[in-house]
């Protein structure tokens, strides 16, 4: 009886953690299987679910849309080369840290960790200007620097954590057979860290692809902004199309849902390493 | 390259006189550098060097909406923040049963966390819009009465950025403290089962005591993120209504917008005394580890 009050008590705990979940995202996908009426008329459940809202996106047949193909593909564009640079920088550097125990490279990661105590909004200020006066403002690249900048911190550490398991040993043996430094890197190390590559790369991506606030400061011509910052000039005017808003926002979201979930035993174990060390 | 087997070399010289090791090194640790000295030193320098004259910091204070911001950016940092953390503390117990349906529904609840914000808190936006959103029209349904005007209220609107905030960075803090949790020995609570100490007594012996240090420094850095969270507030309430649902991330993102740098930058600088003690507490705990 005890332990048939217990179940009943966690089944009651989990449906309003359920509900509070996904009710936006219940919505999200109401809204983008709905007509603009049905939409409006606050139905739990369209009378006609409809897939017209999508086909609308694919053909590019709104105001807001005309660019959305150009748009998805500057997400695209900015989550993988932010992802690989990120992977490419962050790995450099945490080899050099643990591996090679660079003089001051200590140091370096506890600065570069330092850039999470600037909250992002207030980071982006300054950056702004920054790429005004690099000449970045409205390169894509701007945003894909600015990714970098924000997630290498993370990556060098979560690397630099996994790297240090590794038996310094291996290191040694290679020494002694003559191996060069690059040779190291090339022959041991990086096949030894495939699995914190992957999760680390996911993570850059994901960061990359989600971000807002950078790309709707940083970026402004309608050919060279991410589909985030479209989906914020929807809202400009006071009719707007929020079913066709939601089909896009859907379609956006799902890609990183699914990334997330195949990576997710990478990305926990990966997140939550160190995080509880004291 | 591809000479690792050369016959003659029989030494393995000591590791610090390596000085090609420590250049690689420095060669490799190089990029980073460059793009931390880049995208951080240089325009935090150069963006405090710009907040220096004090007529930007009188421009700031005569702005009419500039207190009533301050004051929400104050109760979005203490009461979200603190009611966010509560919330992990109490389901971090939750999601650590062992049971297969629970770690399907912690699947689920890290949704919010995994999908981009701009989708979400739009719908969120349109759920409470007064005229035609989901809420108010089960209300009517349920009552016969026209639901709160919710966005237009500035409290309520404020609240619903915090809930929103919620929202979608409890499930990160939840799964940081399950971690804690976690880490705990099962032995300490089978030695409590055993002396007969209700489930409080377990809580306030045996895991409150190891997760404490866990809570406190996640609550001080989710302080200092939360005080950077400008999508909460700017794509659910847009800062409105008559601006004053504005916390300190909108506002300096707003003055940018109007190619006004120094008062943004002297917003920030006006958040220090927020930022610089949260900043200085986790300084301390970090080197104490």
């Amino acid at each position: 009886m005890k332990k048939f009050t217990r179940e009943a008590v966690l089944v009651l705990v989990a449906i309003p953690i359920l509900l509070w979940t996904l009710i936006p995202i219940y919505h999200i996908f109401l809204f983008a299987i709905s007509t603009k009426d049905s939409a409006f008329s606050g139905a739990l459940w369209p009378d006609k679910p409809t897939l017209r809202n999508f086909e609308m996106i694919a053909q590019q047949h709104h105001f807001y849309l005309h660019h959305f193909w150009v748009q998805i593909w500057n997400s695209l564009w900015i989550a993988v080369a932010a992802g690989a640079i990120t992977l490419a920088v962050a790995t450099c550097a945490a080899f050099a840290i643990s591996r090679l125990k660079v003089r001051g490279g200590r140091a370096v990661m506890n600065l570069a960790l330092f850039t999470y105590f600037i909250p992002a909004a207030f980071l982006a200020i300054p950056m702004y200007k920054a790429m005004g006066m690099y000449g970045l403002l409205n390169n894509r690249w701007s945003l894909v620097l600015a990714m970098v900048t924000l997630a290498a911190p993370y990556a060098i550490w979560v690397l630099k954590q996994a790297s240090d398991k590794l038996p310094y040993e291996l290191d040694e043996a290679a020494r002694i057979d003559g191996a060069t430094p690059l040779q190291l890197f090339r022959l041991v190390y990086l096949p030894l860290m495939t699995p914190s590559l992957i999760a680390i790369g996911t993570y850059a991506l994901l960061l990359a692809w989600n971000e807002y606030l950078y790309a709707y400061l940083l970026l402004s011509h309608e050919r060279q902004i991410p589909l985030a910052v479209a989906l914020g000039h929807f809202i400009a005017a006071d009719d707007s199309p929020w079913e066709l808003l939601m089909a896009t926002g859907l379609v956006y979201a799902l890609p990183p849902a699914a990334i997330y979930y195949a990576f997710r035993r990478y990305m926990v174990s990966g997140l939550t390493t160190g995080a509880v060390k004291a | 390259m591809s000479s690792i087997a050369i016959p003659h070399v029989p030494a393995a010289p000591p590791r610090r006189g390596l000085t090609t090791w420590q250049a690689w090194g420095l060669i490799l640790i190089a990029p980073y550098a460059i793009v931390f000295l880049a995208f951080v030193l240089y325009p935090v320098s150069y963006g405090l060097w710009l907040a220096r004259h004090p007529e930007s910091y009188a421009r700031l204070f005569a702005d009419p909406i500039f207190v009533r911001t301050a004051i929400n950016t104050v109760v979005f940092l203490l009461v979200a923040v603190n009611l966010k953390f509560l919330l992990a503390l109490w389901l971090s117990g939750f999601f650590v049963h062992e049971r297969v349906w629970i770690r399907w529904l912690s699947v689920v609840f890290l949704l919010p966390w995994a999908v981009p914000s701009i989708p979400t808190i739009f719908s969120i936006r349109f759920m409470f819009n007064p005229e035609w959103g989901v809420v108010n029209s089960v209300i009517f349904r349920l009552t016969a009465q026209d639901g709160p005007n919710w966005l237009n209220d500035p409290q309520i609107g404020l609240g619903l950025a915090m809930l929103t905030h919620i929202w979608k960075s409890l499930p990160f803090w939840t799964l940081i403290l399950m971690a804690g949790r976690l880490a705990i020995p099962r032995e300490q609570y089978e030695a409590a089962a055993v002396d007969g100490a209700s489930a409080w007594q377990k809580f306030k012996y045996v895991t409150w005591p190891s997760l404490r240090t866990l809570y406190l420094s996640s609550t001080i850095l989710s302080m200092i993120w939360s005080l950077g969270d400008f999508n909460s507030v700017y794509l659910l309430t847009g800062g409105g209504p008559a601006d004053l649902t504005h916390v300190l991330a909108t506002l300096g993102i707003r003055y940018i917008r109007l190619d006004q740098v120094d008062l943004a930058m002297a917003t920030i600088v006006v958040a220090m005394p927020l930022v610089l003690p949260l900043v200085y507490y986790m300084m301390k705990h970090l080197s104490r580890e």
